[in-house]
């Protein structure tokens, strides 16, 4: 009798089918050090990319795109500091590297925070973010926005302690593509998109749907 | 649980979807237990993703004594004042009123805690009345399912507080993920009977069992003490760590934080514990849990 198998670390993560992709769907690294990579990685497979964790810098060079989740951006940027991740993952995105953050990804795609504390960043947005903008979590809200560039009416977004753009630092590079309450939400710099809400918790994949379709471009998809 | 999607631009709080997605946003993470606003910022600077604000840990309250209230409002400002990070707060099980005040203080998430000495001992605190999200201890799937069943947003497998002694980490956590997979594996017929045996909503036992996972995030806590303990249940299955006096209660607060998170994130990589674990000096004392009395089990304290 062979013994089952099992994983170290094998999560209970449910049953998702592992969906059909086609075979040239693009690879798409959620980084995966802390946050809701699992949302992250199933709103991707649903959009038709090839969803993979990134924990190392070895993980970097198979993609074709990537995610910074939402997390605790104090945390994921800490982690990036001490396991060196910072440098080869600014390399990527330099080169051309499509990435999406949501929030606390936001936070660290962001060229300037809007706090005295310094905390490391990624950065890339020339963008002045400001963190818990709308305050404590009694004041995080689900609500429905307009996205200039996606079709179907507003999509259902949930803020949790979110940012927002303060300031954009580059009008001419930087497009913001949403606002509440008169403050940049989503933007978009070239092959960098943030959102400083959660698109991956409502199961309103449109977002995602939107950069997947950017790294196919990026790759030369017609 | 109807909540309806809001109109464009209008904004809904306190919902079910934020109050989950908050847990959603600390997986990953390790949660400290601090006492202080300078425990509460170096717990942020070694990568806490929270931290729970309290005004003994746990085994201090073991060691003291008497009855566990919820913290100073005054100490849970500063503590508010102090860091970036989101901060919890300790209600006695049952004592809404406590979660009431707490509330307005403007804390993250509250823990209705089998640390601090029930005020009830037949209810919990009706969540659903409350705008701030809850999170709730259990041993087994049935307790958690009653919990989020009164509204809970976030469930943590209890161990033993206070005690180093991870042991009864070990057991929660095993107790529950293997429940759920045996849930799963059930028809629609034993389902109903699986609901009457935990004592839990039948609704609930069948989201369970059809999508093989609890509907909000599991953390873990109780007795860990070291990068291999927090590496250990995340390998059994949990999305995240609680770590009370653990550290605080060890020789080097600040690198032992910092290890337990850099393990937590690693906790697949046998050589990235090793490394964290080296020269961190010494643990918190443990405590044998076959020698605590059993008025002092916190575990057994939940209905």
């Amino acid at each position: 009798m062979t013994r089952p198998s099992w994983t170290p670390g094998e999560r209970l993560t449910g049953r998702d089918p592992e969906p059909d992709l086609p075979p040239d769907a693009p690879v798409v690294g959620v980084l995966a050090l802390q946050g809701d990579v699992l949302e992250h990685l199933r709103a991707l497979r649903r959009s038709g990319a090839r969803a993979v964790e990134v924990r190392t810098a070895d993980d970097l060079a198979a993609l074709d795109g990537l995610v910074v989740p939402g997390g605790e951006s104090t945390t994921i940027g800490r982690l990036l500091e001490r396991f060196e991740l910072l440098a080869p993952i600014r390399a990527r995105i330099a080169a051309g590297l499509p990435t999406f953050g949501t929030c606390a990804g936001m936070i660290l795609l962001s060229d300037e925070l809007d706090q005295d504390r310094p905390q490391p960043l990624i950065g890339g947005l020339a963008v002045r973010t400001r963190r818990n903008a709308y305050g404590r979590q009694l004041d995080s809200f689900d609500t429905r926005i307009e996205v200039a560039g996606i079709d179907g009416g507003p999509v259902d977004v949930a803020f949790i302690r979110a940012p927002r753009v303060e300031k954009v630092l580059d009008d001419d590079a930087v497009e913001v593509l949403a606002e509440v309450d008169g403050f940049p939400v989503v933007v978009r710099q070239g092959h960098l998109l943030a959102a400083a809400f959660h698109p991956e918790v409502t199961g309103d994949d449109r977002l995602h749907a939107t950069f997947v379709a950017m790294v196919r471009a990026a790759r030369g998809d017609a | 649980m109807t909540e309806q999607t809001p109109a464009t631009g209008q904004q809904h709080t306190g919902t079910t979807r934020v109050k989950r997605g908050l847990a959603d946003m600390l997986k990953g993470g390790v949660i400290m237990d601090v006492v202080t606003p300078e425990q509460a910022r170096i717990a942020e600077e070694a990568g806490a993703v929270a931290v729970m604000a309290l005004e003994r840990v746990p085994a201090d309250i073991r060691r003291d004594g008497g009855v566990a209230r919820m913290s100073d409002p005054d100490m849970i400002d500063a503590i508010i004042e102090a860091v970036s990070i989101p901060v919890m707060a300790k209600v006695r099980i049952g004592h809404f009123v406590e979660a009431q005040v707490i509330q307005t203080l403007g804390v993250d998430y509250i823990d209705e805690s089998e640390v601090l000495t029930p005020a009830d001992e037949t209810h919990h605190i009706d969540k659903w009345r409350f705008d701030v999200p809850f999170v709730c201890g259990a041993t087994n799937l049935g307790e958690a399912l009653r919990r989020l069943g009164e509204g809970a947003a976030m469930i943590r497998s209890k161990g033993e507080a206070g005690t180093g002694n991870v042991v009864e980490a070990t057991r929660h956590m095993r107790q529950i993920t293997g429940e759920i997979r045996r849930l799963a594996s059930m028809d629609e017929a034993e389902l109903f009977n699986a609901a009457k045996l935990l004592q839990a909503p039948v609704e609930l036992v069948r989201e369970v069992a059809e999508t093989g996972r609890l509907p909000v995030v599991l953390f873990t806590a109780g007795g860990i003490a070291t990068p291999a303990d927090a590496a250990m249940m995340m390998q059994l299955g949990a999305d995240g760590v609680f770590v009370g006096s653990g550290i605080f209660k060890s020789g080097n607060p600040e690198q032992r934080a910092r290890a337990i998170v850099e393990a937590t994130t690693h906790f697949q990589d046998p050589q990235v514990i090793a490394k964290v674990s080296r020269g961190l000096g010494e643990a918190m004392v443990g405590i044998e849990i076959d020698t605590l009395p059993p008025e002092q089990k916190y575990a057994d304290r939940g209905w």
